[in-house]
């Protein structure tokens, strides 16, 4: 597990998880989770189906009981309190609104449990917040996806909880409408004020609305802190692939001293700053993102930085934004490489010799022991299906 | 084919709808054996009392037929109510745990409980009740313990009490209120009551707000199919009962095939039956389950 205890920004902690375990039979859905989420703060908890991330909100929710370890929301433990006793509220994954309620009484249902006075000008105006106006007498089977997720949304929301934890919200959206919710969400979450943990599986969705996200793998954090850190320096491979793209390259230390690590591929240097080194001896993985990665003609251009030689242009897809090549290197790996579409060059077409340049503070080193195709969903999809992969499977050394 | 065919409009191929072909034999079977009966029955009622099966009957729109059989045999009428709504409301009270406890509790022994539910099915209705009989007969195991308990006086008695038919509806209709009210409380979901504890429910405000308004077509369901048959049964009142706790289907039967007075039994009938339906119309309006179901 990389990344320490994190700290809290300024407002004091909101959400504490300590030593957090919770089995099921042998199986370990939670393993010994620490975490703490600052007041205020858009918390996501980032990973694929299976790791955890759902269960341990059901733990904070407490519609699951820990095995063992503790929560705390702020100075008070909430370990062994009932749900209806926790000042949280949930966002359900299928949004669970009830049924046989209209839209008024679904968002009125927290405040009528609480006998809270003036129900009607709250829930009028929390449906403002959310755009419902107009649509208080429906029930919520006579509401589109989007509708009812705003309503799931406000019936959270009005009984204004000291954190609000939302499970895959938005997993049951199209596209489109995802992205309009993602703003909206974000928007939301900046006019209350409220403490948000959001669960997802979607990489995009956490990068663009989170300020923290915990990466998560079979119940455990992988990783922890801001989308820019995590893609810009992951610290494992599973970060590497889970978010966005990566290109690992196997590769030896060569030089270990300096500021600059000088690492070896297949017999050509590359240097990486000593602080983007996650291991400094022995088998390591080079990487790089392929947006970072320029393109040029075979022994056209020498730059300062770092440049892997001999490759050939495998594959050529335009996207409109951009242009993306799969270049096949001389140790038979394919590198993914992105370039924008600026319109400034015509495109290299299949087959032609190129080399691949970038700089070196884009460079990172990772512990090559691990699996270099962890979290990557489209390698695990061609491997399940028995396609042979392009390129290397294993993080041997290359010569 | 020639080129002049090739300019026609392609005829539209003449489709039957599915629908009204499946509708097809039910509605046979229900114009035959339904229909043509109770029109049989409401004419029935309307003949001349004054005729028998040797001399024929005489259709002479004789309401008054209506007029004695309410003013003979009201205390049977409101009996059969009485009887089938508290055997319905004993039914709901003992089946809708037992269907909740078999929905969300009976882990994997649900399915055997569903089917020790629906097992007294395998014996005949009469064969149940005599068997009742015997339960509860005046030297039997229940009646001593009622006695010693001082429920039952000492020369009173079980069988030929209100008590014994309302205890052989309910036991009777019982398998009628469980299985709805099991269809309809298994299929709610059960996020819909985390979302309640979620949102500051106890577990028992849940249950209330939740899960009971959601179990509600179960409910109406179920209490029609104790209610409407129990109101017109005559066998627990037969077996377990005397003449002085004689439901309306007694009577009717007595008419129908000892006095032979079918002109009244028919009129009993059709009175029984409106009675039902205007019940089940007020009671499903008033449930407010239309959506629902």
């Amino acid at each position: 597990m990389a990344g320490a205890r994190p700290e809290t920004n300024g407002g004091g902690a909101d959400l504490v998880l300590r030593s957090l375990t919770k089995r099921f039979g042998d199986f370990t859905a939670v393993d010994d989770l620490d975490l703490v989420v600052g007041r205020g703060e858009f918390f996501a908890l980032l990973g694929p189906s299976g790791c955890g991330k759902t269960t341990t909100l059901r733990m904070v929710a407490g519609l699951e009981q820990p095995t063992a370890g503790r929560i705390l929301l702020g100075e008070q433990e909430v370990t062994g309190l009932r749900p209806h006793r926790r000042p949280v509220n949930t966002v359900f994954q299928s949004y669970a609104l009830f049924p046989h309620l209209d839209v008024f009484e679904n968002v009125a249902f927290g405040l009528r449990r609480r006998r809270v006075r003036d129900v009607k000008a709250q829930v009028e105006q929390m449906l403002g917040l959310v755009e419902l106006t107009g649509f208080v007498r429906r029930r919520p089977g006579q509401l589109s996806g989007g509708q009812q997720q705003r309503v799931a949304l406000a019936r959270a929301l009005i009984n204004r909880p000291q954190v609000l934890l939302l499970d895959e919200p938005l997993g049951a959206l199209d596209l489109k409408l995802r992205r309009q919710m993602q703003i909206e969400l974000k928007r939301i979450q900046t006019d209350v004020g409220i403490t948000f943990v959001h669960v997802t599986h979607d990489q995009e969705e956490a990068m663009t609305m989170a300020d923290t996200i915990a990466v998560m793998r079979g119940g455990v954090i992988e990783q922890l802190g801001s989308p820019a850190e995590l893609y810009e320096f992951p610290a494992t491979t599973f970060v590497a692939n889970f978010l966005g793209q990566s290109n690992l390259v196997p590769a030896t230390v060569a030089d270990p001293v300096g500021d600059s690590l000088v690492v070896d591929v297949g017999g050509e240097r590359l240097g990486v700053p000593r602080a983007r080194a996650r291991a400094v001896k022995g088998r390591v993985l080079v990487g790089v993102r392929p947006e970072k990665v320029y393109v040029s003609a075979a022994g056209e251009e020498d730059t300062a930085g770092n440049c892997l030689r001999g490759g050939r242009v495998s594959d050529v897809s335009f996207t409109g934004v951009s242009t993306q090549y799969l270049v096949a290197m001389p140790w038979g790996q394919e590198l993914m490489v992105f370039e924008q579409n600026t319109g400034a060059r015509t495109a290299f077409a299949p087959g032609t010799a190129v080399d691949l340049h970038w700089a070196r503070e884009h460079t990172f080193v990772l512990d090559g022991a691990q699996d270099i195709h962890a979290g990557d969903e489209t390698y695990a999809e061609r491997t399940a299906a028995g396609v042979a992969s392009p390129g290397p499977a294993s993080a041997g050394t290359v010569t | 084919m020639s080129a002049a065919a090739d300019t026609k409009p392609p005829a539209r191929p003449r489709r039957i709808p599915t629908g009204y072909l499946l509708l097809l034999p039910g509605i046979a079977w229900l114009l035959v054996f339904f229909l043509v009966p109770t029109m049989q029955l409401v004419a029935t009622s309307l003949y001349d009392p004054a005729g028998s099966l040797d001399t024929g009957y005489a259709m002479t729109w004789s309401w008054s037929n209506y007029v004695d059989a309410v003013t003979t045999y009201q205390e049977q009428f409101v009996r059969s109510f009485l009887y089938a709504g508290t055997a319905t409301v004993l039914a709901l009270l003992l089946g809708y745990p037992l269907a909740y406890a078999i929905a969300f509790k009976a882990g994997r022994w649900k399915n055997l409980m569903l089917v020790l539910v629906i097992a007294p099915f395998f014996t005949s209705f009469l064969v149940r009740t005599l068997a009742w009989k015997s339960i509860l007969a005046d030297n039997g195991f229940i009646v001593g313990v009622f006695k010693a308990l001082g429920l039952v006086a000492d020369d009173g008695r079980l069988l030929a009490t209100g008590v014994a038919v309302v205890a052989g509806l309910t036991y009777n209709f019982l398998p009628f209120m469980v299985l709805p009210l099991y269809a309809s409380l298994e299929k709610i979901d059960q996020r819909l009551v985390e979302a309640g504890s979620d949102l500051y429910a106890s577990s028992f405000t849940s249950f209330r707000k939740v899960t009971l308004p959601l179990s509600m077509p179960g409910v109406v369901a179920g209490t029609l199919l104790t209610f409407i048959p129990a109101a017109g049964d005559y066998i627990s009142s037969e077996l377990l009962g005397s003449p002085n706790q004689y439901m309306l289907g007694n009577v009717i039967d007595n008419a129908f095939l000892v006095q032979l007075n079918f002109p009244i039994a028919a009129s009993l009938s059709v009175l029984l039956m409106a009675a039902i339906v205007t019940l089940v119309f007020a009671y499903v309006r008033r449930a407010g389950t239309e959506e629902l179901l």
